[in-house]
């Protein structure tokens, strides 16, 4: 038994249920991140069991997060409810694996949920190779409160795509961005806060002020922004459960912008401009003491840190045009890994550190795209009139975007794309226009 | 160091006199950069000291080529008749804005903006008019004054704003 991390929200809970064989030990789907087709598998939910009368439409609604979580990687297809054949009525039911393979099932998940008086909800599953009839893993039980349903299924679908795919998840986790109303020349702007999918969207500021460009802590529980609030762009922040903000440096007289965390969440790194020369400066939370890192008479912003700390990837336009820069956490000489045609933007480091995406913007168009951090293997990933912004899903394998329309009624909305730039899809906003996504990290 | 306070300054000025006078002042200050025209007839006598002349009639923006922050020698025109004006009536104070167009990243255009502002300062300060009057802010792409996507629109959108405040008549 492992009691996980997870505070006291959920534990997660391994091997409850029977456990029969040893896990397998090869990914039963490889993700594919070089552009290749691949076919996506067939997935099939049992119809997941209430064990109590009253867990019915949880039990329908896990079912139907999860599947969509994993059909929006594009990995898996769903074999729908209506061409299942075979029934299953309890979590320790024997399969019947000829009914499943019958309707070209590859994967099967079975799964129940069971609803306390006071709240608590109960999700276990298994999960199979219908192909070898043999369970992938040991079941799973997850306990929580109803309220956090949805969260529930997430981790069980981020359990399922690890298991499928031998890659961390990324569904428990949540984006923070722009929520935008109004015309184009007075455009509202609104922190918000959502799940992953869209789910459970909630502001975080009012539209009295324009707001830009959030970014999330390491704890998910921070958010650091650029806001007008005080008359000119200034760095904020912002606690996303007491909805408490602060500017970070009360006495900074400068227009700040462009703020990143650290990886260790001591720091901050971002823009500062003084005379209208824009460079990249450390700020230290604890005593809030700014250090200049470049010193160029040119504009240095879009900070990223690695993932271990030791270096940032920044855009400047030293050479005459935006270009990608990397150079040591404490400044020092950068090297330039951009080098096709265009301008590039907005770097940002893989969580896994082996990549960093960025905007380009070439022939007047606008691409979102990924390279190796020596500026090798460059990729683009998507085009249209306006792609902008990056940002990395939990496991280094996904990038949420957003995608402005052209002309007077043009507006944004976010898009994510996989690493093999097939998997293109707008996530909803419930009918916000919404730019500047930041994904979080998982949750814990 | 003293951009933003100068510029939270020059809106509270702006505050105090809307009230003071309870009629429309700053018609384009802060975010509200580039609304409607001021109200002034068309092409009817305006009073030299108002905002309408210096918006209107001297002009209030100049424009910018791509991504450059550069004064044109077209913008040099219309900043030296702004000049010209500022040291007739030396109670006024300005915001200058620097805006981009829509064809940049967002971090970047801000910085664009803030170069913009900071040519139209530097070279008003040249001039002789004193920094003191003048605080600076960047919109980047974040307030077009035209929404169309192409050139025509965003070479109007690639401009420097200067909005007055202070003084008595307004």
């Amino acid at each position: 038994m492992l009691i996980s991390r997870f505070q006291t929200i959920i534990a997660l809970l391994l091997a409850l249920v029977a456990a029969p064989l040893a896990a397998q030990e090869r990914p039963v789907i490889e993700i594919d991140i070089s552009g290749g087709v691949i076919e996506p598998m067939n997935i099939a939910l049992a119809s997941f069991v209430p064990e109590t009368g009253d867990a019915g439409d949880l039990a329908t609604n896990i079912a139907s997060v999860i599947t969509s979580d994993l059909t929006g990687t594009g990995l898996f297809r769903e074999v729908p409810t209506s061409a299942h054949i075979g029934r299953v009525d309890s979590i320790n039911a024997t399969i019947e694996f000829a009914d499943w393979r019958a309707i070209n099932a590859q994967i099967l998940v079975i799964g129940s949920v069971a609803a306390g008086a006071s709240g608590e909800l109960t999700v276990k599953f298994r999960l199979f190779d219908v192909v070898t009839q043999r369970p992938i893993g040991d079941g799973v039980q997850l306990a929580g409160s109803q309220a956090q349903w949805r969260r529930m299924a997430h981790k069980l679908a981020d359990t399922i795509y690890t298991r499928l795919t031998g890659q961390g998840g990324y569904f428990d986790s949540r984006v923070v961005f722009v929520a935008e109303s109004g015309p184009k020349d007075a455009r509202l702007k609104r922190l918000a806060v959502m799940d992953y999918d869209g789910a459970n969207l909630q502001f975080l500021t009012d539209s009295s002020a324009i707001v830009l460009a959030p970014r999330f802590a390491p704890n998910s529980r921070d958010v650091l922004y650029t806001s007008y609030e005080n008359g000119a762009p200034q760095v904020f922040l912002l606690n996303v459960d007491s909805g408490q903000r602060q500017v970070l440096l009360a006495d900074a007289l400068n227009m700040t912008f462009a703020p990143r965390y650290a990886p260790d969440g001591l720091s901050v790194v971002m823009s500062m401009e003084q005379n209208g020369n824009t460079d990249l400066y450390t700020v230290d939370l604890a005593s809030r003491q700014a250090t200049r890192l470049t010193s160029d008479g040119s504009i240095e912003t879009g900070p990223s840190y690695s993932p271990d700390g030791s270096l940032i990837a920044f855009e400047s336009d030293r050479s005459g045009g935006q270009q990608l820069y990397i150079m040591p956490a404490n400044g020092g000489a950068a090297t330039r890994i951009s080098n096709g045609e265009g301008r590039y933007a907005t770097p940002v480091w893989s969580p896994r550190g082996d990549l960093i995406a960025f905007t380009k913007i070439m022939n007047g168009r606008f691409h979102i795209g990924v390279m190796n951090t020596d500026g090798t293997g460059e990729r683009l990933l998507t085009e249209s009139f306006l792609d902008e912004a990056p940002t990395w899903s939990p496991n280094g394998r996904v990038l949420m975007f957003f995608r402005e329309t052209s002309g007077a009624n043009g507006a944004p909305q976010i898009y994510s794309v996989d690493l093999s730039g097939r998997t293109l899809r707008m996530v909803p906003t419930a009918g916000n226009f919404a730019s500047d996504p930041a994904w979080s990290g998982l949750l814990r | 160091m003293n951009v933003v306070k100068s510029a939270v300054l020059a809106l509270g000025v702006l505050a105090l006199a809307a009230c003071q006078n309870g009629g429309p002042f700053g018609n384009r200050g802060g975010a509200a950069g580039g609304a409607n025209g001021a109200n002034a007839a068309n092409g009817g006598p305006i009073e030299e000291s108002s905002l309408a002349y210096f918006n209107e009639r001297i002009g209030d923006t100049i424009q910018f080529q791509v991504d450059q922050s550069t004064v044109t020698a077209q913008g040099q025109v219309v900043l030296d008749a702004q000049i010209a004006w500022l040291r007739q009536y030396p109670d006024r104070v300005i915001l200058i804005e620097g805006h981009a167009d829509e064809q940049g990243t967002r971090e970047y255009n801000l910085a664009l903006g803030a170069r913009r502002a900071a040519a139209v300062r530097n070279y008003m300060v040249s001039q002789g008019i004193l920094e003191s009057r003048i605080s600076v802010v960047s919109y980047g792409k974040e307030r077009p004054l035209a929404v169309c996507s192409n050139e025509e629109c965003w070479s109007r959108n690639r401009r420097a704003v200067t909005v007055v405040s202070g003084g008595m008549n307004s």
